[in-house]
């Protein structure tokens, strides 16, 4: 095991370049002057000429690479354009809030939706099934911002129960990680149903049957951890998306994170903050790889022992 | 329908007794039907079967695909309800151990999962998917006896540990805690049945139990179903396609065909006198291993009761279409932090052989011997590491545009499973033209010619062409296969496992082909099978492979009429022969394994020229590995 984990490790090594070069990459690739992109649209020539020289724009490309990676890896990620603050306070401030309403996002959808998904494929083709996912297919076709704003609208305007939006307090988190989790729920729904639909057809399924083993234990022992690998693929691959941050739900909800940061930087080219995004999403989704890896390995013991 | 009716039975008449245990049935099957759906409506599949089984005796239920025998067993077990069947007629009368009677065709689910286990218990057919692949394979033994017998978990597994000593696992303890990736197919098997009999079931039904299994392994688990047959005192139903198996275990047997009984009665009386047209042409079509003995010519087989000349094809004059010399190709095996080489796999090591125009050459085998890597690198599908291929004298080993020409069109290759092997999206006779086209052999309005004239070759219309494979059973694919391997004009063409997939009759049919294309056309095949009676009846010459090396290679009535390696011994002893008259002979059997070909970098195989024993037959004397 602890092997495996080492060589899924340096597995990320060159992934991690790759990410790095093409953060590196993103503002050099765009058509002007680097350093006048990065100062930002109000910089005065001092402020450019200074920007340039920290970067060292005129020195070779690999020199700038590696001042890059020398500085990423310090958290000097330069001044945001916009506010003039450290680029690294700006991302710290946002990242916790759309951290943590992924989190709660997460934990009630998954729960949820692999239940639901579960029971869907339990009785297939009777009622529950039908009823799970006529659910799940209404919950990724529906809008997030107009569910929003008729939650805002019943349980803030209307019943005064919860705030209509920004993050103070556990009640804050309701409205927003409900509306967040609803599409994630549906699709986990579908996709727990038929990786348990196509196990349940499996032979070693119709083995613990023929020994008696009582359906409870057929449905959880036998059939649900087998099913476990995709889902937990797609839960990867969902909280991965979450964590860059939902620009729909944070503008509805006022929710001071990621997915407006990036809006605003993009509105005003606050490059050195989209640069930093880039980075920050790229690394998510790596490290939400590696941990989906390790739960492979956790629920399959060929993944692990080989 | 039943001509050879089976001794009258007690049970029925004086039911109420139960001292008389030997006329007791155990289970009366009577006018079962069974119905799945079929779009809007139901197709039934079985239909009004009548079948008894009694205590500690052998039933086998025979059949080719479709022809309801493991939708019986499912039906018996109830199983069938969760596969969306339904029984629709019938009763399936089941003695308890206190006497009473059940019908189980009408017992709630909850009374059948008590019963599964104790009473009724089964094997299945593909041991390598049989088996839970997340839990070790001791919890999945204890599992059973924790909830049918209440013992502890401890208790359990010493009980589990008991059980697979007793199917003869070596180190059971040590295996206990392993996965099933971490077995053999015969191994697993031996755990199903470990599984199976862990609750001294009086019933076992077993599904095709040896089908998917190597033919020395075979041997080994049927052998061992018998002993615990005995030892147990319980009863078995043995479903299986294949008469050499049945003839091997069964004391009475039960033909079905498209859901129905065709015939039943001893297992003596029904090989000796069939009484039924199909029966007949069941047992007809088995190939039965020795039945060309003294003959030294390959024969097809024999087709609406004659049977046919010798095939006398191969051109000696000319030169070898195929040499092979010292052929090697072996895969790394990597482990570790950085995917360190620990080891390789010497799937083909040092394989020399040639084929002559218009001559079959048999490579025979078990699983994983390195008979079809043999196949592919000849082919290129894997890249060899050392040796040289020869083709009609021209040297192909190095791959030139124009030597990967010459190979591409005068090797072809025939796969095994015809269901995989054809685009289901394109037609027939698009797959057929295919390989015309890309050697720009015809164009125009003679493609489409030709490629009505290969379907005919092979025994299929011009009107197969617009077809789309899905439409073919699978005999008819295979023949499809076979023309597009045609269609090239081949000099040479590599059949693996080409018959393996298809059912008894079909097999023949089959086998009858690709004979009568070798006389018409003089193709030289070379025949990769683990089936020694086919071989015997298709090929000229035979090489033996075990571990990744030739053991022997030599004319096919010397191989298998006086074969002189051990191991080729071994695996003709452990084919089984569909004479139950021959049964008595209990063969000298191991329970030992073929080893893996995987070794260490500094432990390299040993390899040796063969010595000549006799004219064109060559042996193996050095140690190649394991037993041999």
């Amino acid at each position: 095991m602890i092997a495996f984990l080492a060589r899924r490790a340096l597995g990320i090594l060159p992934v991690l370049v790759c990410v790095s070069l093409f953060s590196f990459g993103f503002v050099r690739m765009l058509p002007g002057d680097p350093a006048r992109l990065l100062a930002g649209p109000d910089a005065t020539l001092q402020e450019v000429r200074a920007v340039r020289i920290s970067l060292g724009l005129n020195k070779p490309l690999w020199q700038q690479y590696l001042t890059y990676i020398r500085q990423t890896l310090v958290g000097k990620l330069g001044t945001s354009a916009r506010t003039g603050q450290p680029v690294a306070k700006v991302i710290g401030e946002r990242f916790m809030p759309t951290f943590w309403l992924t989190v709660a996002a997460m934990a009630w959808s998954t729960v949820i939706g692999v239940a639901l998904g579960v029971l869907a494929g339990v009785r297939r083709g009777q009622w529950q099934d039908q009823t799970s996912m006529v659910l799940a297919v209404s919950g990724i076709s529906f809008p997030a911002f107009w569910l929003g704003l008729l939650l805002i609208d019943l349980f803030s305007v209307r019943l005064h129960w919860l705030p209509t939006g920004g993050e103070e307090g556990w009640r804050s988190f309701i409205l927003p990680s409900f509306t967040l989790g609803v599409a994630v729920a549906a699709v986990m729904a579908r996709f727990t149903r038929s990786a348990f639909v196509e196990v349940a057809g499996e032979d070693y399924v119709r083995t613990a049957r023929m020994k008696g083993v009582l359906e409870r234990r057929v449905i959880w022992k036998h059939t649900f951890r087998n099913a476990l690998i995709p889902v937990i693929t797609m839960a990867g691959l969902q909280f991965g998306f979450l964590l860059g941050g939902s620009i729909v739900i944070e503008t509805v909800f006022a929710w001071p994170g990621l997915g407006r940061l990036l809006v605003d930087s993009v509105n005003y080219r606050d490059y050195p903050v989209i640069q930093a995004e880039i980075l920050l999403f790229s690394l998510e989704f790596v490290l939400i790889n590696l941990l989906v890896d390790v739960l492979y390995a956790v629920v399959n013991p060929e993944i692990r022992l080989q | 329908m039943i001509s050879t009716s089976p001794p009258p039975d007690g049970c029925q008449a004086d039911g109420s007794n139960a001292g008389s245990s030997a006329a007791e049935t155990l289970l009366d099957v009577s006018g079962l039907s069974v119905s799945f759906p079929a779009g809007r409506q139901r197709a039934t599949v079985v239909r009004n079967v009548d079948l008894q089984v009694r205590p500690g005796e052998t039933v086998a239920v025979v059949g080719e695909s479709g022809s309801g025998k493991s939708v019986t067993a499912l039906a018996i077990t109830r199983l069938l309800d969760y596969a969306g069947g339904r029984i629709d007629a019938g009763t399936l009368a089941f003695r308890l151990r206190d006497g009473a009677s059940l019908d189980l065709a009408r017992a709630p689910q909850e009374r059948m999962r008590q019963l599964r286990g104790p009473e009724i218990a089964m094997v299945f057919q593909e041991p390598m998917t049989s088996l839970n692949p997340v839990l070790r394979i001791g919890n999945q033994i204890a599992e059973a006896v924790m909830l049918h017998q209440g013992l502890g978990a401890a208790a359990a597994r010493e009980e589990a540990r008991r059980m697979l000593e007793r199917v003869r696992i070596p180190e059971a303890g040590r295996q206990l805690d392993r996965y099933p990736f971490q077995l053999s197919g015969g191994m697993r098997q031996r755990v199903m049945i470990a599984m199976a009999l862990s609750c001294r079931p009086r019933l076992l039904i077993a599904d095709e139990p040896t089908t998917a299994l190597d033919v020395t392994v075979q041997a080994q688990v049927l052998r061992l179903m018998r002993a615990l047959q005995q030892e147990m005192g319980m009863s078995l139903l043995f479903i299986t396609h294949d008469m050499g198996v049945v003839a091997e275990i069964a004391d009475r047997v039960v033909v079905m065909r498209d859901g129905l009984v065709v015939e039943q009665g001893d297992v003596g009386a029904i090989f000796a006198r069939p009484q039924q047209d199909y029966t007949r042409r069941l047992l007809a079509a088995v190939p039965v291993l020795g039945s060309l003995a003294g003959e030294n010519l390959p024969r097809p087989f024999p087709e609406n009761g004659k049977e046919p000349p010798p095939q006398d094809t191969v051109d000696a004059a000319h030169k070898p279409v195929l040499e092979v010399d010292r052929l090697v190709t072996r895969f790394e095996v990597r482990r570790g932090l950085l995917g360190r080489s620990v080891g390789r796999i010497h799937a083909v090591e040092h394989v020399s052989f040639m084929v002559r125009p218009g001559e079959t050459l048999g490579l025979v085998g078990e699983s994983g011997c390195g008979k079809s890597t043999t196949g592919r690198s000849i082919i290129r599908l894997e890249q060899p590491e050392a040796g040289s291929i020869r083709l009609d004298g021209e040297d192909v080993t190095e791959l030139t545009a124009d030597s990967e020409k010459l190979l591409r069109r005068a090797v072809q290759y025939v796969f095994q499973d015809p269901f995989a092997s054809l685009d289901p999206r394109l037609t027939i006779g698009f797959s057929v033209a295919e390989p015309i086209r890309t050697h720009d052999l015809l164009r125009g309005r003679a493609v489409e010619e030709r490629v009505g004239a290969l379907l005919e070759q092979v025994g299929l219309g011009g009107g197969y062409s617009r077809r789309y494979p899905h439409e073919l059973s699978g005999g008819q694919r295979q023949r499809v296969c076979i023309a597009r391997a045609l269609a090239s004009e081949p000099r040479l063409i590599i059949a693996d496992e080409a018959v393996a997939a298809l059912d008894v009759s079909i097999r023949s049919q089959v086998v009858n082909l690709l004979m009568d294309l070798q006389r018409r056309l003089g193709v030289a095949y070379l025949f990769i099978s683990h089936d020694m009676a086919v071989v015997e009846r298709i090929a000229h010459r035979v090489a033996v492979m075990y571990l990744g090396q030739i053991v022997e290679i030599g004319p096919r009535g010397a191989v298998l009429g006086d074969p002189q390696h051990a191991y080729t011994r071994r695996l003709l002893a452990a084919v089984p022969i569909p004479d139950p008259a021959r049964r008595g002979h209990e063969r000298a059997l191991d329970d030992s394994e073929v080893p893996s070909p995987m070794r260490r970098h500094d432990d390299p195989p040993e390899v040796a020229p063969l010595v000549r024993v006799g004219p064109d037959h060559y042996v193996a004397r050095h140690r190649i590995g394991g037993l041999f």
